[in-house]
């Protein structure tokens, strides 16, 4: 594999650039992590929720006696109970065009989805909570449900929402230039239909809430294992109307996973803590594997009608994309539809292009962001029309690619479409020809052709897959870092973002020892606690290196210049002849002469209680930083895969998969590799194996690994990896994020690979994941495999 | 996912558990290897006010490999037998199918007569059991008997065992001279449940012909399938390339397998007929490697 330890670094740093291990490492690798359910909790009581039997129904009656006389059971909680936070729960992303429908924390005369909550239990513990939930009697009216985009938009289909006149949540048309006399003057125009899944977030820990009611301080404490503590504290305290200090909110230091269902807010996190403030005691609920497969947002199918138009030599003048998004049965956000939409002309120039979106309430769990968030379908409509354009002209595919690609020197350069941060849809930095130079400098093609030609001589057939992406990372709002120097002469960092595995206690140390020019060993990193930094917006959407990684260097950088202005004060000297060593300043040329952080913090932070100090002195050593980026910043990528399929068994083999990524400076090479990997992982799951199956009205047909296909280390091959390392110029580090580089590009470059490999029997790919099934189906045209 | 409330039982001999099995019976299950059964447990598919935790009887740890075959007892592990290089060279095909169980932790506790008795007709065991003509040794508080794989396995999830009664013990006769068998399967994922499956059994005789062939699939019927009318085909011919060819399509013609959320009953029919070509080409392999 490809080290990235050799990558460009910004200059004069010390930390900043090297393959540090996580400090979180030590911990996570000898079972010393703590995750929320291992927190010393005590006498916790435990929760269990009744999760609704029906895709759609009205629920009747709820008889919980049986279960309130179970011993062992404190109490019950139904919408009757719960009167005050009986609110909505608003969606992140919306449009002034949504078909809005209220989400509320637990179904109140309808249930839309099988898995809405309808009850809770707090018991002793949760065996006797779930013994509890069997004796509650639910009294349903079955109603007609849709189990997707299909369903929902058939003529006299039935309404998710009863009084809605439609299931469909939105409709919106976002066009540049005209696209609609391109497609009627293009030398050629080709079209097709490609459904893709894309799979759920399959955290190894679940979601989890505890919290307890604190009657000393009058603050309720939640501990939450979510991606966004200080977003979840805002919308906890604007249900429960009261102040934000009211409310303390603790992302525990280890979550095993996030991937962007726990970035999404659920009703369970604003039933458990007002359910330990009701009844005075500490309770708390983890999420259990069948929950997360029928409660925890997805994402899922799309089904895209993509039409493009070219010239004789291959050149875009027009792409056209009609697309379903299956938004479940509310709308947590639309911002994964928004991405879509937008990512859909990649490292291209095209000149016209039409996106449609059609997004739909189906009676199925809401989807929401998950690694990727909407990019890997809108790179698979787009990336599968490259090869077809390649196969209708008889180019190499790698060469179509080419002639369209987006150069080095048009940046920053305007698609003409809206991003969903709202900004203009305008890529900041990039080198795209030097990404797909990096594949074909690693793939002879000339070689692999005849190789390939030979093959199927004797039965064997290979295929190589390419697709490229742009994916827009680091949104807004904001995101902040406080920087303190504190009684011991350390420095600790305190963040609002939580990490779920990403290494922030190791990266922003890196960044934060180099804005100071202090020893590393001096920094300490804490994160995902409201009391730590007053606000904060959370861990998604590969956004916290572009944001957090800027506040920490600035307020790093302001703290130094503090500190050195004290240690100017005490050796009597200027600020310009110091430098901040180890843990200690000192006059330049003359190291005797010096003062130690510790002894800088007693000056200046602890102080002599009641004595004035000199006025220039700067006092309390803490900055805090804000970062507010302008817009998004674009991070690129490509995928290379090479496949051998078994055309008896529908089996496919990768051989090789190759992958390119470009995230500007990178502040830790080993994380970020550790980002691609990970990443790759999802995208071959979702090329291949995950699907979340439902039949026509909505019943979840894959809620255990049993039938649900997550791969495991088993069915990822290694990927080689290379960087191309284009600076972003809209932050001080230029930086860019990797989180979703590697799954974005997958599906559509092991569809690619495939349909490539099936040439000979003119096979169709339009249907992800690639199961042997399909595969099959795609050589043979057996049957579609009807839900 | 946490289990209804049972009593456990910790029996530490034989008769101790055939006691509890006939007081409790319908209303007891067997905690053997767990694998299956404690996932049941957790989802509350199953919810069993006795749990007989048979771990701590030692009399039935044990296997026994001599010249008449291979006696496997109610406590040993798939990996136990996987792992023995005399279990390999006695019945290649057991430890070919072995290792296509799951994976290497559920191997180590998941017993080899547990995945009999929990009779999943995906599963790898009961079509080798079938293709080997092993038997079930099955006993209670009051009987004992012997039954023939063929007729243990009853529909999915469903044994011969009725409530009282245990299974013992597996045996499989030795493989004679010029016996071979392979087992291969396709799988959504390495360690998952077949989504086909063959076992393929035959004996070389001294003119280069298969003999007495047994094809036994996995994952396309309730219970492991014996396609006999595929073995006439192929009994007695040499499985030249035309045989094996029409072999292929007879399966593939006459297969009526079932349908699930993986893959269609088309897939199973045009893809069982590949594995069992596959499979028999495989015997043509081990011939030229016993040198019969």
């Amino acid at each position: 594999m490809t080290r990235t330890s050799d990558i460009g670094v910004m200059d004069k740093t010390r930390n900043v650039g090297v393959a540090m291990t996580r400090r979180e490492d030590e911990r996570l690798l000898t079972g010393g992590g703590r995750f929320l359910d291992d927190l010393p909790f005590g006498d916790f009581y435990e929760a269990a929720i009744l999760r609704s039997n029906y895709a759609h129904a009205r629920i009747l009656a709820v008889n919980t006696d049986a279960a309130r006389s179970l011993n062992g059971v404190i109490a019950i909680f139904t919408a009757n109970e719960l009167g005050p936070i009986m609110k909505d729960l608003p969606p992140k992303v919306v449009h002034p065009k949504l078909n809005y429908q209220v989400r509320l924390p637990i179904a109140m005369e309808y249930v839309r989805y099988i898995g809405e909550p309808i009850a809770v239990v707090v018991a002793e513990n949760r065996y006797i909570a779930e013994d509890a939930l069997e004796l509650i009697e639910v009294d349903y009216e079955p109603l007609g449900s849709v189990g997707s985009t299909a369903e929902a938009l058939k003529e006299g289909a039935p309404h998710v929402h009863v009084g809605s006149e439609t299931n469909v949540a939105v409709h919106i048309i976002q066009q540049a230039g005209d696209p609609e006399t391109a497609l009627k003057t293009a030398p050629h125009v080709i079209s097709e239909t490609f459904e893709v899944t894309r799979g759920g977030g399959h955290s190894i820990e679940g979601r989890a809430v505890a919290a307890r009611f604190d009657e000393v301080t009058r603050q309720l404490i939640v501990w939450d294992n979510t991606q966004a503590p200080h977003y979840v504290r805002q919308m906890l305290a604007t249900i429960y109307e009261v102040g934000e200090d009211e409310i303390r909110l603790i992302a525990p230091a280890d979550i095993g996973g996030g991937f962007g269902p726990k970035a999404q807010f659920y009703g369970e996190e604003v039933l458990i803590p007002w359910i330990a403030k009701e009844i005075k005691h500490a309770v708390k609920w983890i999420e259990d594997r069948w929950e997360n497969f029928v409660s925890a947002t997805m994402e899922r199918s799309q089904t895209h009608r993509v039409e493009v138009g070219f010239d004789e030599e291959g050149h875009l003048l027009v792409l056209k994309d009609v697309f379903e998004h299956d938004q479940g049965a509310y709308c947590v956000g639309l911002q994964v539809p928004t991405i879509t939409m937008s990512t859909l002309p990649g490292p291209y120039v095209i000149p016209n292009i039409h996106s449609e979106l059609i997004a739909c309430y189906t009676n199925i769990v809401p989807t929401s962001s998950l690694r990727g968030a909407g990019r890997p379908q809108a790179v698979v409509a787009m990336e599968r029309m490259m090869d077809r354009i390649a196969e209708h002209l008889g180019i190499e595919p790698s060469e179509v690619r080419r002639r369209n690609l987006i150069q080095p020197d048009q940046f920053p350069y305007a698609v003409g479409l809206t991003f969903r941060d709202g900004s203009p849809l305008t890529y900041d930095s990039g080198n795209y020809p030097e990404l797909l130079d990096g594949v074909l400098s690693r793939i002879d093609l000339k070689e692999f052709r005849g190789e390939q030609e030979a093959a199927r001589k004797s039965g064997k057939f290979l295929g190589l897959g390419l697709a490229m992406f742009v994916e827009g990372t680091g949104i807004g709002p904001y995101e902040g870092a406080r920087v303190r120097l504190t009684n011991t002469g350390r420095v600790l960092v305190s963040l609002a973002a939580s990490p779920q595995g990403q290494g922030y206690e190791t990266v922003y140390a890196q960044v934060a020892a180099d804005a100071l020019g202090c020893d590393i060993g001096l920094v300490e990193v804490r994160h995902g606690d409201t009391s730590f930094i007053p606000y904060g917006q959370g861990t998604f959407a590969s956004r916290i290196t572009a944001t957090v990684g800027p506040a920490v260097w600035e307020a790093g950088g302001e703290l130094r210049s503090d500190i050195l202005s004290v240690a100017a004060s005490l050796l009597k000297t200027d600020v310009g002849g110091l430098d901040l060593r180890g843990d200690a300043v000192e006059v330049f040329g003359s190291p005797e002469k010096r003062v130690t952080l510790a002894e800088i913090a007693s000056i200046a932070n602890v102080g002599r209680h009641g004595m004035s100090v000199p006025r220039d002195l700067p006092v309390a050593l803490e900055r805090t930083s804000y970062f507010k980026p302008t817009q998004a910043v674009y991070s690129s990528g490509i995928s290379a895969t090479i496949v051998s399929v078994d055309v008896e068994t529908g089996k496919i083999e990768i051989i090789r998969s190759i992958l390119g990524h470009d995230c500007g400076n990178v502040l830790n090479p080993l994380l970020v590799e550790g980002q691609i990997l990970g990443g790759h992982a999802h995208g071959i799951g979702n090329a291949i194996y995950e699907e979340a199956k439902y039949s026509r009205d909505g019943q979840p047909l894959a809620v255990s690994y049993l039938d649900y296909a997550l791969p495991t280390a088993m069915e990822v091959p290694t990927p080689e990896l290379f960087h191309v390392i284009s600076p972003s110029p809209l932050n001080p580090l230029g930086v860019k994020g990797s989180g979703e580089g590697g799954t974005i590009p997958l599906p559509a470059s092991v569809a690619n690979a495939v349909e490539d490999a099936l040439r000979p029997f003119g096979a169709r790919i339009c249907e992800l994941p690639l199961t042997p099934q399909r595969v099959l189906a795609a050589i043979y045209g057996l049957p579609k495999l009807e839900p | 996912m946490k289990p209804s409330r049972f009593t456990y039982h910790a029996p530490t001999d034989l008769d101790e558990v055939l006691a509890l099995l006939a007081q409790y019976g319908d209303e007891a299950k067997i905690l053997a290897g767990g694998q299956s059964l404690m996932p049941m447990l957790n989802f509350r598919l199953l919810a069993p006010a006795h749990l007989i935790d048979i771990n701590r009887v030692s009399e039935l740890r044990n296997y026994f490999l001599d010249d008449s075959g291979l006696n496997v007892l109610a406590l040993v592990r798939h990996r136990e037998l996987e792992t023995s290089p005399e279990v390999e060279l006695a019945f290649p095909i057991l430890h070919e199918g072995l290792a296509n169980i799951a994976h290497v932790q559920i191997r180590n506790r998941g017993t080899v007569c547990g995945s009999l008795a929990h009779a999943d007709s995906a599963a790898e065991l009961p079509s080798i059991m079938v293709a080997l003509d092993a038997r079930m040794n099955v006993r209670s508080q009051s009987s004992q008997r012997s039954v023939r794989a063929e007729e243990f396995f009853r529909f999915h999830l469903t044994s011969d065992l009725d409530a009282s009664e245990l299974l013992v013990s597996v045996d499989i006769p030795a493989m004679r001279t010029g016996t071979v068998g392979v087992f291969d399967e396709i799988t959504r994922r390495k360690g998952d449940f077949a989504l086909v499956g063959a076992a393929v059994v035959g004996t070389w005789d001294s003119d280069g012909r298969i003999q007495d062939c047994r094809i036994v699939c996995s994952g396309v019927a309730p219970t492991p399938l014996r396609l006999t009318e595929a073995e006439q085909f192929v009994s007695g011919t040499d499985l030249s390339e035309e045989v094996l060819v029409g072999v292929q399509q007879l399966v593939m013609e006459s297969l009526e397998p079932t349908e699930d959320i993986h893959t269609s009953a088309e897939y199973r029919k045009k893809v069982t007929g590949v594995i069992i070509r596959r499979g028999l080409a495989r015997l043509i392999d081990q011939r030229r490697d016993i040198h019969v």
